[in-house]
């Protein structure tokens, strides 16, 4: 039997969209069952937001005080527990994922699976290696437990029309108490969300400072973006890093995404690749990233961008 | 405090990555090879922490063919005391390298183990976070910042949301971020002093360690490539084209 358990990613009450991405993925090994699992001190919320997932099967919850944050040392003996009689383990690959599965699979005993973007069987699966530069396709032997991350990029949300059934799961573990959450200092933001947006504009070092990054969320702001930064942009404090799009960023999608002032290095390509349209804006007509725009500008960014908004009304 | 930190050799971040046209790898012969950019920052924090009165002593290991010993005299000029060089002349997965690492810890007793987030060949983001689980000790990853006071480490996450702090009891594993700290250059009398520094070979297969491997890698392709786009001349013809797509 196939059986998938989903980890559900959740912050504050409210489930992560990259778990219904996950859920894509699991749906394309054609399993038998779809679970989701949901760790936390107070799951109903998240529960019942996971229980709507097309293709879901049933949602799992575990309601434990220790549970009040995500720490991979506190999650990972839990699901370990959990994961028998499953034969995937699949959670997103946010830093979420990316801390906890690894601690997973180690106490499961196998290798893990990292950012798979296609399933080509229930035990085969392509990845991308080098900052996306090659893709490999691997196979798990047919025996071991799949433990994987999702890249979220690569796979469409799950709609939300299903009713599936909550069930509370008891699990026995003892939880260590080496690792204590100190706190989360959260950007706050009334933008759309960097990883699910439709449209997202980012700024590079050509923005030149964090007051100019400004004329960068002015701009988002007309159009309705999500503001994203290259690496440099991060480094230099324009902003925060939870902003920063690229192979150590956010992999995102958008349907359409404007670079301005940023040179197209590989490492901030891996994170945009599955973009619908991408449009670059540099002063510079050798920059790289007119090598892979689909649509692009030669110019001052400060003369363009009020421009657009002009043009745009 | 010894801390143990893992120095492990990739392609070059700035070199173009080719697949073989038969799908089998892909090309490294003439290709230059460096430091994973992750682990220099390893090393940089444990040189701080030493430089700090914190640690004593600062071990770099690699695992990889006998050819890697240049590479560990990189770490040893860059300031570490010695190196561990655990000789195979496979790649090693993940779950082989976490192993491989428990096992020296068993002999090492670090007080902190620091590692790269990822390595940027296979980007797999695993082995901190397998090996914290097999020592049953805490794990810090993504760290950008790391404080060392009584016993324990205050390490600040870069994390999807933003920063996290959590606190952690040593031993533990750190994996950096890039905004840790810029590791120092290394200077042409440092390379000199590190001839004389000491690196154990050790032999992966007298470990005894398991290092059975669940994934088998079958295929290397390219990736899909965009096709070139055009060019516009100006604010007025970009808005076009983007409502012509239905974009705006
Ligand atoms: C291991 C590793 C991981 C990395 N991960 C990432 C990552 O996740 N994300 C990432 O982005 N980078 C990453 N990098 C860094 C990457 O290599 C580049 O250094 C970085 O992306 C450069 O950012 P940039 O394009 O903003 O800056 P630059 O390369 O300095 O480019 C600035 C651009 O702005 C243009 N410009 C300047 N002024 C104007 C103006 N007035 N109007 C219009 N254009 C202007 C210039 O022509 C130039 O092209 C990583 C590097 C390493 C080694």
């Amino acid at each position: 039997m196939t059986k998938i358990l989903v980890i559900a990613e959740h912050l504050d009450g409210k489930l992560n969209g990259a778990t219904a991405r996950a859920v894509s993925a699991a749906s394309a090994v054609k399993p038998d069952a779809i679970d989701i699992l949901v760790l936390s001190d107070a799951p109903d919320a998240v529960a019942a937001e996971a229980a709507r997932i097309d293709g879901v099967s049933k949602v799992l919850t575990v309601a434990r005080s220790e549970n009040a944050h995500a720490l991979a040392a506190i999650l990972a003996p839990q699901i370990a527990k959990a994961a028998v009689g499953y034969s995937h383990v699949f959670a997103p690959s946010t830093t979420f994922g990316k801390d906890l599965a690894p601690r997973v699979a180690a106490l499961l005993g196998v290798s893990q699976v990292s950012d798979v973007m296609s399933v080509e069987a229930p035990h085969s699966f392509k990845r991308p290696i080098y900052a996306g530069n090659a893709i490999v396709t691997v196979e798990v032997d047919a025996g071991s437990t799949v433990v994987a991350t999702i890249r979220t990029a690569s796979w469409p949300a799950a709609a939300s029309n299903g009713s599936a059934p909550v069930e509370v799961l008891g699990i026995d573990a003892t939880l260590p108490s080496h690792t204590r959450f100190v706190g989360l200092q959260q950007g706050k933001s009334d933008r759309p969300d960097l990883q699910g947006a439709p449209k997202v504009v980012s700024g590079g070092r050509g923005v030149g400072s964090k007051e100019n990054f400004e004329i960068i969320y002015k701009f988002a702001d007309k159009i309705g973006a999500a503001v994203g930064a290259s690496r440099a942009a991060v480094d230099a404090g324009y902003v925060p890093n939870e902003m920063q799009v690229g192979q150590t960023g956010k992999i995102i999608a958008p349907e359409l995404y404007i670079a301005v002032g940023i040179s197209g290095a590989i490492q901030h390509l891996t994170g945009i690749k599955d973009a619908g349209t991408i449009v670059a804006i540099n002063k510079d007509g050798e920059a790289p990233i007119f090598e892979i725009a689909d649509i692009g500008l030669v110019g001052d960014l400060f003369k363009i961008l009020p421009d657009l908004e002009a043009a745009l009304g | 405090m010894k801390v143990l930190v893992g120095y492990k050799r990739v392609v070059d971040y700035n070199v173009r990555i080719q697949v073989k046209p038969d799908g089998t790898g892909v090309v490294t012969d003439g290709v230059k090879l460096s430091a994973n950019p992750f682990d220099d920052i390893a090393l940089e924090e444990a040189l701080r922490l030493r430089e700090k009165g914190l640690a004593e002593e600062v071990v770099v290991v690699g695992i990889g063919p006998a050819d890697l010993t240049a590479h560990l005299r990189n770490g040893l000029a860059m300031g570490a005391n010695r190196a561990i060089h655990v000789q195979t002349a496979d790649a090693v997965s993940p779950l082989t390298a976490a192993r491989t690492f428990l096992k020296l810890i068993e002999k090492e007793e670090p007080g902190l183990v620091i590692l790269g987030k990822q390595a940027i060949d296979d980007d797999a983001n695993q082995t901190g976070q397998m090996l914290a689980a097999l020592w049953d000790r805490p794990q810090a990853t993504f760290a950008s910042k790391v404080e060392i006071t009584d016993g324990k480490a205050t390490v600040t996450r870069e994390v999807d949301a933003g920063l996290e702090t959590i606190e952690a009891d040593l031993p533990a594993v750190i994996t950096t971020d890039l905004r840790l700290n810029e590791p120092r250059f290394i200077k042409l009398p440092d390379i000199m002093k590190a001839k004389s520094k000491p690196i154990d070979v050790i032999e992966l297969g007298s470990l005894g360690v398991d290092a059975a491997d669940h994934i088998k890698t079958t295929h290397y392709s390219a990736p899909p490539k965009r096709s070139k786009g055009v060019m516009v001349k100006d604010a007025a013809e970009l808005v076009a084209a983007l409502k012509q797509k239905g974009l705006l």
